[in-house]
């Protein structure tokens, strides 16, 4: 019996494209369903009563919500397929959660805040970000990826961010490269990928949607 | 079986340490249970989680793993052949166990926390609210996932069954504080049957703290304003 796979999304969501790499790094055969979020689909309302958020990956009818938790659940089920998500030791995939976590608290509150305010809040948000980036790029080192040699968990959780790079410097006018520049030549390396070519947006209109909805966030 | 040199920075009254001890026994490994001070932190603790500086940290052949339910996830793979399994073996029930779990931390938690720093009665109800309205959500999901059993897990204990019950002397201690029953017999049924038997179980049993000791660690950590 085949696999029914859909992915409920929205284009520019940093957390959506992550399920999106995951499914293609797998080179799983998924229907994409664009959602919008100012008027939420019956069955994303379904399918996540609890949050109502995308990402919500439907597998044969049953539903995965959050990212990350997605991009376990991918690597869980198509595990005889190429690319392993997480390693395979015990203590390396204990390590790719906890940066994922940092991720998810430490890079998001100032990323969020960056696009969304103006003024003394943005200024402190950018220093936390960048803060939060070197933290990551010290943990980097000199490899090519996150995951070693090998596109992994951590990378993927980053490329949401990576592909907002663009958007958040000008909406808080900074650059990142000068700061970090080892971890921007890993981002480089991701977006590069097939997988993240085919899943994330041009980063032009990803800037044009920053700004229009910065125009509603900050009077 | 030959389980390493094993170490556990943590805190007697701490929801998180607590759901890395209940793992450990759980697989029945034995560790070294080292106590933080309440209000400093050791050099080993600063050494082994230079990113957050915060308790519980497991320490296994001196490799350090932090974040409560990373630990627990480690604890349950790297000594997979002891003891009962803590993740569900197929990957949809851990997708929603992790799901779950993430949902007491971010947004059961953070209510039940917020009685007890709430500034005055207005925000007190408010918060007593929105516990109860996620305490149901929670009711639901022990249902769903339980499927008649016992446990969140089935059977025995799990990951999930550790994510929210590890809460359970604080969940008791905010009660007393709010003087409002927050895990209600007739309003959520089956969560407060399955509280009972997670307390007795007897890998949990012994670690539960008093829930006078807590309350009186609680008025420490959460003062009330002076009139």
């Amino acid at each position: 019996m085949a696999d029914e796979v859909i992915l409920l999304d929205f284009w520019p969501s940093p957390f959506g494209v992550r399920a999106r790499i995951a499914l293609r790094e797998k080179g799983v055969e998924f229907e994409y369903r664009e959602e919008n979020l100012r008027d939420k689909s019956p069955l994303l309302l379904q399918m996540n009563p609890v949050h109502k958020k995308i990402p919500v990956l439907i597998h044969n009818g049953k539903p995965v919500c959050e990212s990350m938790n997605v991009v376990q659940y991918i690597d869980e089920v198509w595990s005889d397929k190429k690319n392993p998500l997480l390693p395979s030791d015990s203590y390396q995939r204990a390590q790719a959660r906890f940066w994922v976590d940092f991720i998810d608290t430490k890079v998001y509150e100032p990323a969020d805040k960056i696009w969304s305010t103006k003024g003394e809040v943005q200024e402190k948000a950018k220093k936390e970000y960048i803060e939060a980036l070197k933290i990551l790029e010290s943990e980097l080192g000199n490899k090519p990826y996150f995951g070693g040699d090998n596109f992994g968990f951590i990378d993927i959780a980053m490329t949401g961010y990576y592909m907002w790079f663009e958007a958040s410097e000008k909406c808080g006018n900074f650059s990142i490269e000068p700061e970090c520049p080892t971890l921007m030549a890993s981002a480089k390396r991701c977006l590069q990928r097939d997988s993240v070519v085919n899943s994330v947006p041009d980063p032009e209109k990803i800037v044009e949607f920053a700004f229009k909805i910065r125009k509603i966030y900050c009077v | 079986m030959v389980t390493g040199d094993v170490k556990l920075i943590g805190s007697w009254a701490s929801v998180f340490v607590m759901r890395a001890r209940i793992a450990l026994n759980l697989k029945s490994i034995r560790y070294e249970f080292l106590q933080e001070t309440y209000g400093t932190k050791s050099e080993l603790l600063l050494k082994s989680n230079p990113v957050h500086k915060k308790i519980p940290v497991l320490i296994h052949d001196d490799k350090p793993v932090c974040e409560s339910n990373i630990i627990v996830q480690y604890i349950d793979e790297a000594w997979s052949s002891y003891g009962p399994s803590i993740l569900p073996s197929q990957p949809y029930d851990r997708a929603i166990a992790r799901f779950w779990a993430a949902y007491v931390d971010d947004k059961w938690f953070i209510a039940l926390r917020s009685i007890l720093t709430a500034g005055g009665e207005e925000e007190k109800k408010a918060a007593i609210a929105e516990v109860e309205e996620r305490t149901d959500h929670l009711e639901k999901a022990f249902i769903e996932c339980s499927n008649g059993k016992p446990f969140f897990n089935g059977d025995h204990i799990g990951y999930l069954d550790i994510a929210l019950g590890s809460f359970l002397g604080w969940w008791k201690v905010v009660e007393l504080d709010a003087n409002h029953i927050l895990l209600d017999e007739t309003k959520t049924p089956s969560l407060f049957k399955w509280a009972e038997r997670f307390c007795n179980d007897p890998d949990v049993k012994p670690l539960m703290p008093e829930t006078a000791k807590l309350a009186e660690f609680a008025r420490k950590l959460f003062p009330k304003p002076q009139a």
